[in-house]
């Protein structure tokens, strides 16, 4: 049974919100920018022709690599979670769950500022470890690489275990059963059944989490003490204080370019699926 | 449990829908509302109010974090902004844009309240777009216990006696700014040899810095975790009160003077109510509220003569006449403005 | 038994990590001055500075009616459009992904620029509705995302052996499909929702006419310093949803 005219109200959402946005965008990465930061529409491709100097090529390397490494912990830091959730007893499931998105609902900016009072020189955690004697210098926790990355797993942490947990629970019990019956362990259950019924979970919570991660920039600005540029500090300085948002578009555009055929690559068996990238 | 849902629903969608209240022309003879459009926490509270029940007109008030964010709103339309506070080189952006309003001094009696000092300069000659609302200078705050040599030089902030302790801010015309005063050239420099030249000097800073930051500069620097800052002068003396051993110093070479005005952009449609509320805030008993509590300088003589002393003779926040002088105000770079962000993207990265 | 220890262990580790900010984000709401770079001593002040702040009540109430209202129309246009995109042919479907994907890498300066420059072309006036109209677009990816993998767990028969024992497409949807995607549906309404919330950029650029929220409230605050009385109403909200969920919880044991 054919149901696709359901997904014409979306379509026409998707048309008029998602893809003529873009189609500004694209339209204003090849126009000229006037003396004060104004489109003028005559058609050029000097902005990405800028993107090829090395210094933005080395921001494209480091945002997308801090992105995976971010992306990946928080994998393995949420399987397990959202397992352990999944199998809770079902009255205290919702609790769970709950409590893993509660946190989420007071301001991004505060939970930033928290991780600071907690990681600064004089914060909690140095201040715990030199009364116990264990350091006699404060650890230098905040401005650095490592800082950007906990703040990433911090915010999206909840945009992994989510998909995960909903795929894991309500799983057709009876196929492990079934494995189990005939003799396999209980690594050979997860790794052969569990894992593979669990992948477009797993999947979901990689885009929701590894996307959002290229283009942030608060976090890098905050805990990362603005000591590097990522791609989400670049194109938001070409929107704000350059105010050529032309480049800032043509950023973007080779951005999106640049994800989906990198997804594409990395998950090729989807294909058959049809899960998208072209 | 859903039907309530629901009705909570549509119950708030009606009234979200209906909140805006219809604008009509009151008994004074104004339009009944405005909109103001003003930078988070920049208005001291009551004066609002105030204003609403002196003259019946209902303000709508909004916020916004940047001069760029509340550019673009501007300039795309949809709005109706009728008062905005832009800072000095976006009031000439603005203006040489079309984005403003020339303003109408008929209406406006109280500007002779104004500093003449802090009138007329290049971003907008004559004041014919914008009114200074608040003002000030950019220096080094300090910590004494850290620093024990007089401060008197940006070569401080290169001093590798101080590595890791200094914080510079994350925002490339002020930084950059500064740098070039240091080199003794304009810090609106439109020379790339001049601009190169501060980049290098940046980048062998680098190494010596803690942290380039937005606003956790003021917690780093009341917690003594670094020995010194670059400040803008309210936010110094408001952030020494917190903490008795930092100081705030302008260095010799010159420093930047700053402006924040009220401008009327052109998609306001309610220009004379505008100008009564510019008029009304360059009240000196309104214009001493405000500076009392943002802790800003005021640029309003009179209102400068009604703050409480330790205010008023603060030097750090009401320099002598020389610093004055000496301060450069930024002008907007036009199209040099993306070398800036070049430069400064080659300094983040290097 | 040693197995229990670890899974408890491990899920009150990761608890921990998520309330160790917000606790000292309470803490901070209690601290004497106005900058979290000191504690000057215990005070309450910042909750009577909140409670003088009318604008921030509105901002509150504007903030949860948009994330409201655009989860909820997110999670059913999300909802249907992930049933539609599960049947469609993979040529169709790819494209459909792609398009999905768009509001997710984008990032919300370009999402919220991009957006005003279309209502500033469709000649709309900036307020309530084109935020909402905002929120929804970026919601919906997130319900798709999240309902689209419960989809493909689900057993392809299970429609038909439905329609087959008579029952009518919307009874095999509602009475069959619906309660197996369920979990996948909540999923989306809570990551729409949280997303909603929290969002500064588009919201920013997407609305006008008086109407704030409290992100843009927060946000603007950085020119000056973000004032200790939004840790207060943050503690406010955070205990009024903890003590809200602990009452649902408990009424749903007891019914059990």
């Amino acid at each position: 049974m054919k149901k696709t005219w359901l997904s014409i109200p979306y379509a026409i959402w998707a048309l008029l919100f998602s893809i003529a946005p873009i189609i500004i965008i694209t339209v204003y990465s090849f126009c000229k920018r006037s003396t004060y930061g104004g489109m003028i529409y005559e058609f050029t491709v000097d902005h990405y022709k800028q993107l090829l100097e090395p210094i933005y090529i080395n921001v494209f390397w480091r945002s997308l690599s801090l992105a995976a490494i971010s992306t990946i912990i928080c994998l393995i830091i949420a399987y397990p979670m959202a397992m352990i959730i999944a199998k809770s007893e079902a009255k205290r499931k919702n609790m769970l769950v709950m409590l893993f998105v509660i946190p989420l609902w007071t301001n991004f900016l505060l939970r930033t500022y928290a991780w600071m009072i907690i990681l600064r020189e004089q914060g909690i955690i140095n201040n715990i470890l030199i009364g116990l004697g264990i350091i006699d210098e404060p650890i230098k926790f905040l401005y650095n690489s490592g800082a950007v990355v906990l703040g990433m797993i911090y915010n999206f942490i909840p945009f992994m275990v989510l998909p995960i947990y909903s795929v894991l629970s309500k799983m057709d019990e009876s196929l492990i059963e079934a494995a189990k019956d005939l003799g396999a362990t209980s690594t050979q259950v997860f790794l052969k059944v569990t894992l593979p019924l669990s992948l477009p979970g797993v999947i979901s919570g990689l885009i929701m989490v590894f996307m959002p991660a290229v283009s942030t920039f608060i976090i890098s600005d905050l805990l990362g003490g603005g000591q590097t540029i990522l791609l989400g500090n670049l194109i938001q300085n070409q929107f704000s204080v350059a105010r050529n948002w032309q480049f800032g578009s043509a950023i973007s555009i080779i951005m999106m370019v640049f994800i989906l055929i990198s997804m594409m690559i990395s998950g090729k068996y989807k294909s058959e699926e049809g899960g998208g990238l072209w | 449990m859903k039907k309530i849902a629901l009705l909570l629903v549509v119950c708030m969608m009606v009234v979200s829908l209906s909140a805006c209240g219809k604008g009509e022309v009151n008994e004074q003879g104004y339009y009944n509302q405005i909109n103001v459009y003003n930078w988070g926490d920049y208005m001291a509270p009551g004066v609002i109010e105030d204003f609403e029940k002196e003259y019946g007109i209902k303000v709508n008030y909004e916020e916004y974090p940047t001069n760029e964010d509340m550019q673009a709103k501007i300039k795309q339309g949809g709005t109706e902004y009728d008062v905005i506070f832009p800072s000095e080189y976006m009031i000439e952006a603005m203006k040489k844009e079309g984005l403003l309003q020339e303003l109408d001094y008929n209406n406006l009696p109280n500007f002779k309240n104004i500093d003449d000092n802090l009138k007329d300069f290049t971003y907008d000659q004559k004041n014919k777009y914008s009114i200074p609302y608040l003002y000030g200078t950019m220096g080094i705050l300090y910590n004494k216990k850290k620093v024990k040599e007089p401060v008197d030089s940006w070569n401080i902030l290169w001093n590798e006696k101080y590595k890791g302790q200094i914080i510079m801010l994350d925002s490339p015309r002020d930084t950059i700014g500064i740098t070039l005063k240091k080199l003794g050239y304009s810090l609106n420099t439109k020379d790339i040899k001049e601009l190169e030249e501060a980049q290098k000097e940046l980048i062998k800073q680098k190494p010596l810095v803690k942290a380039y930051l937005v606003d956790e500069y003021r917690n780093i620097m009341i917690a003594g975790e670094a020995a010194m800052s670059l400040v803008w002068s309210g936010e110094a003396i408001r952030i020494a009160n917190e903490n008795e051993d930092l100081a705030y110093a302008i260095p010799n070479e010159g420093t930047n003077l700053w402006f924040d005005g009220m401008a009327i952009p052109t998609t306001s449609k309610h220009k004379r109510e505008a100008e009564l509320f510019i008029n009304y805030m360059m009240r000196p008993d309104v214009a001493k509220k405000t500076a009392e509590t943002i802790g800003y300088a005021t640029a309003n003589k009179e209102a400068v003569k009604l703050l409480p002393e330790e205010m008023r003779n603060n030097k750090g926040l009401y320099p002598d006449g020389d610093i004055l002088n000496e301060g450069e105000v930024f002008n907007d770079l036009g199209e040099f403005t993306t070398e800036y962000d070049r430069v400064w993207t080659e300094i983040k990265s290097y | 038994m040693v197995r229990n220890i670890i899974k408890k262990a491990y899920a009150t580790l990761v608890y921990a990590f998520l309330y160790l900010p917000i606790f000292f984000l309470i803490l901070y709401s209690f601290n004497d001055s106005k900058y979290s770079g000191k504690w000057n001593g215990f005070t309450f002040k910042w909750y009577k500075v909140l409670f003088e702040d009318k604008s921030i009540i509105s901002a509150v109430y504007n903030t949860f009616a948009v994330a409201i209202l655009a989860a909820c129309i997110a999670t059913i246009i999300g909802t249907i459009t992930a049933i539609s995109i599960y049947k469609m042919s993979p040529r169709m479907k790819n494209i459909f992904m792609n398009v999905t994907y768009l509001p997710v890498m984008n990032p919300d300066i370009v999402i919220g620029i991009s957006l005003l420059a279309l209502f500033g072309m469709m000649r709309c006036k900036l307020g309530f509705m084109t935020l909402l109209l905002a929120h929804v677009t970026f919601n919906i990816p997130y319900v798709i995302l999240s309902v689209l993998p419960k989809l493909y767990q689900l057993n392809p028969f299970l429609e038909e052996a439905a329609l087959d024992l008579g029952a009518t497409p919307l009874q095999a949807f509602s009475k069959v499909i619906l309660p197996e995607i369920m979990p996948g549906v909540i999923t989306g309404f809570l990551l729409a929702f949280t997303l909603s919330l929290d969002d500064f950029m588009v919201s920013f650029f997407t609305t006008g006419s008086g109407v704030s929220t409290l992100s843009i409230k927060v946000y603007s605050m950085t020119k000056l310093g973000v004032s200790p009385k939004i840790n207060a109403l943050s503690t406010i909200l955070f205990i009024g949803v903890l003590i809200l969920f602990i009452l649902l919880q408990k009424r749903e044991e007891n019914t059990n």
